[in-house]
């Protein structure tokens, strides 16, 4: 069985502050780190192959520096990581990025064997989109199965998964080769362990630029290929209020019952009495 | 001039025929958009017996409704379920295409955008039209963990998409009296070419549902413990309301993830939300500061849950909210302040 997980590196958003004066992001000091949901589409893919053997690639586009989050899919016991890198595919919105990606792993496929799986976190926490792996899914043709809690099954070419929804939990079923996304509920990712260090201080991640690609559209790449822009960026004020501040719960009860609430919520006199 | 892209379309999101909320908020929103630039309202229904939704949908504010109705569109499934969509925009050419930011319609709109191919702007929080003859779709989002807002333009290709969040966007009253088209459109498909099959669906038990909740009393880090909730319980149903949480206390596994508003949680904007305990970092208030009314309960006078409260009580929640308890129980107070609502 192949499988490839995409990974992307991405600025650590919990630790990004911004700039109140200039209402600008600071980068500085933010440390890159492979996107937490991606890392359980590894962990799943490293227990698919226990189950079933076969192999796991990874694949990232992005900047050289993206090199990190490779080598540490490697340290949990990736076979293999690719590095899709050019300055031409910079500046990729969903769909440029979901073409390159896909025509990464159809590179793949022809490279290590046909791809069963896909896997891809269920979004980025920088992108936050979760648009990257429908449109892979799209592009090659793959069954799509997104948001899935639990790997139930795989017999023959059927898998078998369970997807969480708002409402509930819904099983689904279908045939390879299919494209996942995953959520963080679905496993804990394993620690590396010592051999897996050690693997991936001395890996080298295989490096796609876009001359590897000879029969890509470079129309549909990158800047150029993407049809969405950001056109301005702002920081959100929170709405600030004037506050009417009680000493205790009785003066806030007898002011809520000063407003338009008893009427609009039907409290009645002896409202819980 | 005759546009070759005209209308807005709103993906009606159900399950079993129920319609989820946020398809009625986005044709509030389709609606107040298509009046700038004098476009129409479209909807668009699938499903296996789906009609009454085509008529709800129109209640809701839609001029016309397109109805999909096939055995092989009972469950949401990305293959025939983007296959008609596809259809469908080919047929009507909306300028606009607008679905829930949920999981279902994530899922959609993934596919379809690439298929179309067009511009897809995830999960906005605002939605706006230039006037014409632009009409371009004005997309907002927040980035980066809420701390910033983009406006993400598409120019070049038609329809612009958007998946918006639920809760964000205001429904129009269902007005009965409204009128609109309904338009069927024929669809096949055989079961046997979709290799995707839905076997079971499981509800899930504890149906918080704190998107449609009027009155919400949320604790956050500072009620101390799963415990905190009981006493916040008491007092959500003595409201009539329900209890929510802020990140920390999912984390810490104090409460469900259901139960969570704000930055990965949900958006509320009840008529009274009660925060306990909560500090109010920006990723919690972006979730609950359209509620109506806002009170805070903090020891902290200056956390900034204050700033986006109508009314605070700076002390501490294991005095403040047995008393509130106490008080609710005793129903409308004796005296309540000039200008009550004594009637």
């Amino acid at each position: 069985m192949h499988i490839v997980v995409c990974v992307k590196q991405v600025p650590d958003s919990r630790e990004i502050r911004i700039d109140s004066k200039t209402g600008t992001l600071i980068r500085e000091g933010v440390p890159s780190i492979a996107n937490p949901y991606d890392l359980h589409g590894v962990e799943a893919a490293l227990q698919l192959r226990e189950q079933h053997g076969g192999r796991v690639t990874v694949i990232t586009m992005g900047p050289p520096m993206a090199e990190k989050a490779l080598k540490e899919t490697i340290s949990l016991g990736a076979d293999d990581a690719v590095l899709v890198t050019d300055r031409r595919f910079g500046g990729a919105d969903t769909l440029a990025t979901s073409y390159v990606l896909s025509e990464a792993i159809k590179k793949a496929a022809d490279t290590w064997g046909p791809v069963d799986i896909v896997i891809a976190g269920k979004q980025t926490l920088d992108g936050d989109t979760g648009q990257v792996g429908p449109g892979i899914a799209c592009r090659l043709g793959l069954q799509q199965l997104t948001y899935v809690e639990r790997i139930v099954a795989v017999e023959g070419n059927r898998i078998r998964v369970e997807r969480r929804l708002e409402d509930g939990l819904e099983v689904v079923e279908t045939s390879l080769p299919v494209l996942l996304t995953v959520l963080k509920e679905i496993n804990t990712v394993r620690r590396a362990s010592l051999p897996g260090m050690i693997a991936a201080a001395r890996y080298k991640p295989i490096t796609w630029t876009l001359a590897d690609f000879p029969d890509i559209d470079q129309s549909k790449i990158g800047l150029k290929g993407s049809p969405t822009i950001v056109a301005r960026s702002w920081v959100p004020e929170v709405r600030k209020v004037d506050t009417t501040y009680v000493d205790n719960a009785r003066a806030l009860w007898e002011a809520l019952w000063g407003t338009d609430l008893p009427e609009r919520l039907g409290w009645s006199a002896k409202e819980g009495a | 001039m005759e546009l070759e892209y005209q209308g807005i379309m709103v993906w009606v999101e159900h399950r079993g025929g129920v319609a989820k909320p946020v398809s009625w908020q986005l044709i509030g929103q389709a609606r107040r958009m298509a009046e700038k630039i004098g476009a129409e309202v479209y909807a668009l229904v699938q499903g296996e017996r789906v009609e009454h939704l085509a008529r709800e949908a129109i209640c809701y504010g839609a001029d016309r409704a397109y109805v999909v109705e096939h055995p092989v569109l009972r469950d949401y499934r990305t293959q025939p379920y983007s296959v008609s969509t596809l259809e469908v925009i080919r047929q009507v050419k909306p300028e606009i295409v607008l679905i829930g930011a949920t999981y279902q319609g994530r899922d959609l709109a993934g596919a379809i955008a690439t298929h179309l191919p067009t511009g897809l702007t995830a999960d906005t929080t605002m939605l706006d039209v230039e006037p014409n003859p632009s009409r371009l779709l004005l997309a907002s989002r927040p980035a980066f963990s809420e701390k910033l807002m983009a406006t993400i333009l598409c120019k070049k290709y038609k329809p612009q998409m958007a998946t918006a969040r639920p809760g964000i966007f205001e429904a129009l009253p269902r007005d009965e009296s409204r009128t609109g088209q309904i338009i069927r459109v024929p669809f096949d498909m055989k079961e046997e070419d979709i290799a995707t099959k839905v076997l079971e669906f499981y509800q899930d038990e504890e149906r918080v549902n704190i998107e449609d909740a009027q009155v919400i009393v949320a604790g956050g880090r500072g009620i101390g413990g799963p415990e905190g909730f009981a006493v916040l319980k008491k007092l959500a149903d003595l409201l009539g309301g329900v209890v929510a949480a802020s990140r920390p206390c999912v984390d810490q596994q104090w409460i469900s993830a259901a139960h969570q508003v704000g930055q990965t949680g949900k958006t509320v904007r009840p008529k009274l939300y009660i925060a306990v305990g909560i500090s109010g970092a920006v990723q919690h208030t972006i979730g609950m500061n359209g509620s109506d009314v806002i009170v805070a309960i903090n020891k902290d006078p200056n956390a900034p849950i204050f700033d986006v409260a109508h009314y605070g009580i700076v002390g501490d929640w294991q005095q403040v909210v047995p008393e509130l308890i106490e008080a609710v129980s005793a129903g409308k107070p004796v005296a309540p302040l000039a200008g009550g609502a004594d009637k």
